[in-house]
C-alpha cells in the first residue's frame, strides 16, 4: 500500500495539485478580462462602464456568475438535449486544456511535450465543434446560421494561421513552445516577421469571433447568433470558454512573436523583472489590444472577411512561408 | 513498452487528468446551477426564439453550397499545413534539395490555388 502511494498516488497529486494553480488563476483571469473588456471599452466610449459592485465595480464579474447560476436552465423543446448540453462543456474544456503546455516561465509548464504547436493548433481547431454542435441542437434559425458563418470563418483563417505558425517554426527548428521562447533570445520574431505578427493577431480575432469579426453573434442581424438558446451556466460556460481562448491566444502570440517571459532587452534593470511577470503583462497588452480593435473598429461584412481570409491572407502567408525558408536557406541560418 | 516511450507518454498524462477536471468542472457548474436555481419549464419558454412568433418552418433546411465549398478548400490546405510542420522542423537536415522539393510542391498547389481563384470558388457575395 505504501508503495502503491509513493510510485502513484503523489505523483497524481502533485499533478493535481499543479492542474489546480493554473486552473484557478485562469478562471479568475477570465472573470477579470471580461470586466477589463468592459471597462476598456467603456473608458473608449468616454462611459465609466461597471462602477457599482465592490470598489471601482471589480466585483462585477462574480456578480455576474452569481447571477447567472441562479438562473434558470432552459432547454428548447426541439433541441437535441444531450449534443445541446454537450457543446458548452466541449468549448469550456477545450479553452482550459490548452494551457496545459503554455510555459509561463523557463520550465514553468504543466506538461512539456515535444509537440507543443501541433497540440495547440489541434486545440484551436477543436474550437470549431463546440459552436458548430451548440447551433445545430439548438434547432433554431438563428444559431444554425451563427454555427455555420462560424464554421466557415474559423476553418478560413485557421489556414492562414498554420503557415504563419510554419515561419515561425522554420526560424525555431522545433515545435516545443518552451524552445520556440529560448529562440528569441536575441531577437524576437515580431521584428523579423513583422507582417506575420499582424496577421497572426488579425487571424487570432477571426479565430475567437471578436469584433470586428463577431459575424457568428452579430447582434443587428442574428440577435446573439449559436447562444441564443443557451441561458443560466450553459451560457456561462460558452462565454468563459470564449474569453479564455482569448486569453489564450493573446498567450500563444506572445510565445510565438514577443518572446513569451524573456524580457526585451537582456540588461541590467529589465532581466531583474522574473520571467513569468514579462509573460503575463505582454499577454495583457495583447488583451487590451483586442478590446482596443473592440472598441474602435466596425464589423465586417462576410463577403469582406471571407476576401480577406482565402484572398489576402492565405497567398501572403504562403508567401512569407518561402520567402522565409529561402532567406535562411541561402545565408545558411537554418537552425 | 521500453522506457523513453513511457516517459514520451507520461508528459501527456497531465492534459488527461486536466481534461478531466475541465469536464467535470462545467458538469458541476451546469449541475449546480440546475439543481440551486428555480426551474419552471412552460412551452412558450421551451419554443425556439423567433423574435416573438413562432416559427415558420424547421431550422433544418437547405443552406448556401458554399460553405460546403469552404470546407472542401479547408481540408486541402490544412493537410498542406499539416505536410509543412515536419519539413520545417527538418529544414536544416535536408538542405538546399529539401527547400526546392517544397518549392515544386507548394508551386502545384499554387497553380490549384490559382485555378480556384479564376473558377470563382473564392467569391462570395
Amino acid at each position: 500500500m505504501v508503495e502503491f502511494w509513493i510510485d502513484y498516488g503523489f505523483p497524481l497529486l502533485i499533478i493535481l495539485l499543479k492542474i489546480i494553480v493554473i486552473l484557478v488563476p485562469v478562471l479568475i483571469g477570465v472573470a477579470f478580462a471580461t470586466y477589463f473588456d468592459r471597462k476598456i471599452w467603456a473608458a473608449m466610449q468616454m462611459r465609466r462602464g461597471p462602477n457599482v459592485v465592490g470598489p471601482f465595480g471589480l466585483m462585477q464579474p462574480f456578480a455576474d456568475g452569481l447571477k447567472l447560476f441562479m438562473k434558470e436552465t432552459i432547454i428548447p423543446a426541439g433541441a437535441n438535449k444531450g449534443v445541446f448540453l454537450l457543446a458548452p462543456a466541449i468549448t469550456f474544456s477545450l479553452a482550459m486544456i490548452g494551457w496545459a503546455v503554455i510555459p509561463f516561465g523557463d520550465g514553468l509548464v504543466l506538461s512539456d511535450i515535444n509537440v507543443g504547436i501541433l497540440y495547440m493548433f489541434a486545440i484551436s481547431s477543436l474550437g470549431v465543434y463546440g459552436i458548430i454542435m451548440g447551433g445545430w441542437a439548438s434547432n433554431s434559425k438563428y444559431p444554425f446560421f451563427g454555427a455555420l458563418r462560424s464554421a466557415a470563418q474559423m476553418v478560413s483563417y485557421e489556414v492562414s494561421m498554420g503557415f504563419i505558425i510554419v515561419t515561425v517554426l522554420l526560424c525555431v527548428g522545433s515545435l516545443n513552445l518552451s524552445d520556440i521562447v529560448r529562440a528569441q533570445e536575441k531577437i524576437w520574431f515580431a521584428i523579423p516577421l513583422f507582417p506575420m505578427f499582424v496577421m497572426f493577431f488579425i487571424s487570432a480575432l477571426a479565430e475567437t469571433n471578436r469584433p470586428p469579426f463577431d459575424l457568428p453573434e452579430a447582434e443587428s442581424e442574428l440577435v446573439a447568433g449559436y447562444q441564443i438558446e443557451y441561458s443560466s451556466m450553459a451560457f456561462a460556460l460558452f462565454m468563459l470558454g470564449e474569453y479564455a481562448n482569448i486569453l489564450l491566444l493573446s498567450g500563444l502570440t506572445t510565445i510565438l512573436f514577443l518572446g513569451g517571459w524573456l524580457p526585451p532587452f537582456d540588461i541590467a534593470p529589465f532581466n531583474w523583472i522574473p520571467g513569468p511577470i514579462w509573460f503575463l503583462s505582454k499577454l495583457a497588452f495583447l488583451f487590451f489590444v483586442f478590446s482596443w480593435v473592440k472598441a474602435t473598429v466596425p464589423r465586417y461584412r462576410y463577403d469582406q472577411l471571407m476576401r480577406l481570409g482565402w484572398k489576402i491572407f492565405l497567398p501572403l502567408s504562403l508567401f512569407w512561408v518561402v520567402l522565409t525558408a529561402g532567406v535562411l536557406v541561402a545565408f545558411d541560418w537554418v537552425p | 513498452m521500453d522506457i523513453a516511450l513511457t516517459d514520451l507518454l507520461l508528459e501527456y498524462l497531465p492534459i488527461l487528468i486536466f481534461l478531466g477536471v475541465a469536464i467535470g468542472l462545467s458538469v458541476v457548474m451546469v449541475g449546480g446551477s440546475y439543481i440551486a436555481a428555480h426551474q419552471k419549464p412552460d412551452p412558450e419558454k421551451l419554443s425556439a426564439y423567433e423574435c416573438g412568433f413562432d416559427a415558420f418552418e424547421g431550422s433544418r433546411a437547405q443552406f448556401d453550397v458554399r460553405f460546403y465549398l469552404v470546407a472542401i478548400l479547408f481540408i486541402i490546405f490544412d493537410l498542406e499545413v499539416a505536410f509543412l510542420f515536419p519539413w520545417a522542423v527538418a529544414l536544416g537536415e535536408i538542405g538546399v534539395f529539401g527547400f526546392w522539393s517544397m518549392v515544386v510542391f507548394l508551386g502545384i498547389l499554387t497553380i490549384g490555388f490559382v485555378y480556384e481563384w479564376k473558377k470563382g470558388a473564392l467569391e462570395w457575395e
